[in-house]
């Protein structure tokens, strides 16, 4: 072994994230939610693509048909697979609450980031007005949004459809879950702004943020590039949470009607359908359902195990 | 402290008029109108329909004037959906039916939680302890919209006096509560066993067992005060919960409460229904907050100087 080699080897140490690694792998049940999470996204994005069954082909006479080889989970009123129709929800579903989280993270970090950043009145004036929104009935403000943008949304698929020549079928498929995503997302970023102004406001009375401003850097490259990697981790951990949080708005929504719309499916729109068919087929319920409880399980013990893996110092409860 | 309820009030009055302000807004930006969904309606009897209802006047002058009627009549205005009916006569209709199941669902969910997140606390890392909070997620991973039909056909089926939809029965009251608390007496068994682990491991606690105090005088007693305050913290939010709740519970057995109505009211923009009822959402909400601000001071006396 040469000399170098050693150096590089003493000097590496390990990272935070390394550190992070190690801890959640000891977590059980954070890494069984981690793996159920993979096997749900591979199941549901690419596992179903090699599934011959239409999941729109209605079948009658082969209505509330028990599982077979054909239909694994069985049919349902209109003789549709269940399976697939399960898959092709929680594609909708995961789709919706991930982009919404991507969504509130982005707008989260520049408000919150933008707020802790300058302070003073300006960080004064931007907490209010994000105390005030947190004090509105967030699903009663989600409702209201949506059945606003919701035309301006269509308006604007049809000029994609006329104008553009997209294929129809798409964009209606796509303009009735945006409203819905850009509704939660437009009320869901609250959160995350305090979580990034409280950390923004105290990292950057840090010495690294000041050797940053000595340097003469941008305001914007100390914020983003400086300040910003250093709150990965409770952003993370808030993100992780969020997903199953926002899983949940989008099926309470489509469960009252004020969500996803047919033709699209999600798993809210098939719990419904279960709930509405009980008592002829009792599976049409459970199935989506179970596998909508299982998802919301995995993701918040996946989240439980990375805020005790990334943040130690905020214990266990 | 009565300054810090003055302005709390003047807070809350502040969001609830610009929450109601924006139902205002976007209900009319949204196109057509009430009564686009009725069958072809004579031009000549749109335009009466439309004049009863003030429709007519510009925006502005029904904004000012539906606040006006709000502020010093306690009048709503009549409901563009259900024809006929006044806004007030929905609200005090529904109102009660709402509230009971609301108390109810809190009730259980402070029944059932506050006691197994003690329990838990007390057989820290035992298996009642896992076992408990796995119940608990389990709890907070079923929605209501799925524990609701499930106990329509398990057990509204086969218990003759538990009905599976409607509310004429005293009894009537119990699956639709328990659906609804279950998911917030998660929440605050978690939060309990939370707040009980960390005072159960301060010095006073250790002193008190070393003067010889009696176990069960300890948790009651010492432990469990300072330990609830994390509840008392989530009560806002929970009732909150418990209102968004409804809409789904209130659904599934066909409860006539301001759930159902709010539901409607959206799918078929009533102009005055939806402001009346946010407005009256939105004033529940304050004053459950303010409730629990001021317990909370009563409680900690650390937050009574501040």
């Amino acid at each position: 072994m040469s000399g170098n080699e050693i150096e590089e080897r003493l000097e590496k140490g390990t990272s935070l994230w390394k550190d992070a690694w190690l801890r959640l792998r000891k977590n059980k049940m954070a890494m069984i939610g981690l793996w159920v999470v993979i096997f749900i996204f591979l199941t549901c994005f690419v596992f179903r693509w090699f599934l011959p069954q239409d999941p729109n082909a209605v079948a009658l006479g082969n209505e509330f048909a028990p599982p077979s080889a054909q239909h694994w989970l069985g049919t349902d009123q209109l003789g549709r697979d269940m399976l697939t129709r399960i898959l092709d929800g929680g594609q909708i579903s995961l789709l919706v609450a991930i982009a919404a989280t991507c969504l509130t993270v982005s707008i989260g970090i520049i408000y919150g980031g933008i707020s802790g950043y300058v302070g003073g009145r300006v960080d004064g004036v931007m907490m209010r007005i994000v105390d005030g929104l947190l004090a509105m009935p967030f699903l009663i403000v989600v409702i209201l949004f949506r059945e606003l943008i919701e035309v301006r949304v269509d308006l604007i698929g049809k000029f994609l459809t006329s104008e553009w020549g997209w294929d129809k079928d798409f964009v209606r498929r796509f303009s009735n879950i945006i409203p819905l995503l850009l509704a939660i997302a437009a009320f869901g970023w609250l959160t995350m702004s305090r979580i990034v102004r409280t950390q923004t406001a105290a990292l950057k009375r840090g010495e690294f943020a000041e050797a940053a401003r000595s340097l003469g850097l941008s305001h914007f490259r100390i914020l983003f590039r400086h300040i910003l990697p250093n709150m990965l981790g409770p952003v993370i951990i808030y993100a992780t949470l969020t997903i199953p949080s926002f899983i949940l708005y989008e099926a309470t929504l489509s469960f009252i009607g004020l969500g996803v719309e047919p033709p699209n499916s999600s798993w809210g729109v098939l719990i419904k359908e279960g709930a509405n068919y009980l008592e002829s087929n009792v599976s049409m319920l459970i199935f989506p359902a179970v596998v909508f409880s299982i998802t919301l399980f995995a993701f918040n013990f996946l989240g439980d195990g990375l805020r005790d893996a990334l943040d130690p110092k905020a214990a266990k409860d | 402290m009565l300054r810090f309820i003055l302005s709390r009030f003047l807070q809350t009055a502040l969001v609830v008029f610009c929450l109601v302000s924006f139902t205002h807004v976007t209900i009319r930006m949204i196109p057509g109108n009430p009564f686009a969904d009725e069958k072809a309606m004579q031009p000549h009897l749109r335009e009466r329909v439309a004049e009863a209802f003030g429709l007519n006047e510009s925006f502005g002058n029904q904004f000012v004037s539906w606040w006006s009627n709000v502020l010093t009549k306690g009048d709503f205005g009549l409901s563009t959906s259900l024809f006929g009916r006044s806004v007030n006569e929905i609200l005090t209709s529904a109102f009660p039916v709402s509230l009971t199941l609301g108390l109810g669902a809190m009730f259980i969910a402070l029944v059932i939680g506050i006691p197994s997140g003690v329990i838990a606390s007390l057989r820290h890392n035992g298996w009642i302890d896992y076992g408990s909070m796995i119940l608990a997620m389990v709890g907070i991973c079923i929605p209501a919209f799925v524990l609701g039909p499930l106990f329509q056909l398990w057990i509204a089926r086969n218990v003759s006096w538990l009905s599976s939809a409607g509310w004429e029965r005293p009894t009537d009251i119990l699956l639709p509560a328990l659906t609804l608390g279950l998911a917030v007496a998660a929440y605050v068994a978690r939060l309990t066993r939370g707040g009980m682990l960390e005072v159960l491991s301060q010095d006073y606690i250790r002193t008190a067992r070393a003067k010889g105090v009696p176990g069960h005088t300890i948790i009651l007693r010492h432990a469990l005060r300072p330990a609830l305050l994390p509840v008392v913290t989530y009560l806002g939010p929970a009732f909150a919960a418990v209102i968004t709740g409804s809409f789904v519970v209130e659904t599934i057995f066909q409860i006539p409460g301001l759930g159902q109505h709010f539901v409607t009211a959206v799918t078929s923009k009533d102009y005055f229904l939806l402001p009346g009822l946010v407005l009256f959402y939105g004033c529940l909400m304050g004053i459950a907050n303010l409730i629990v601000d001021i317990v909370l001071t009563i409680l900690n006396p650390r937050l009574r100087e501040a």
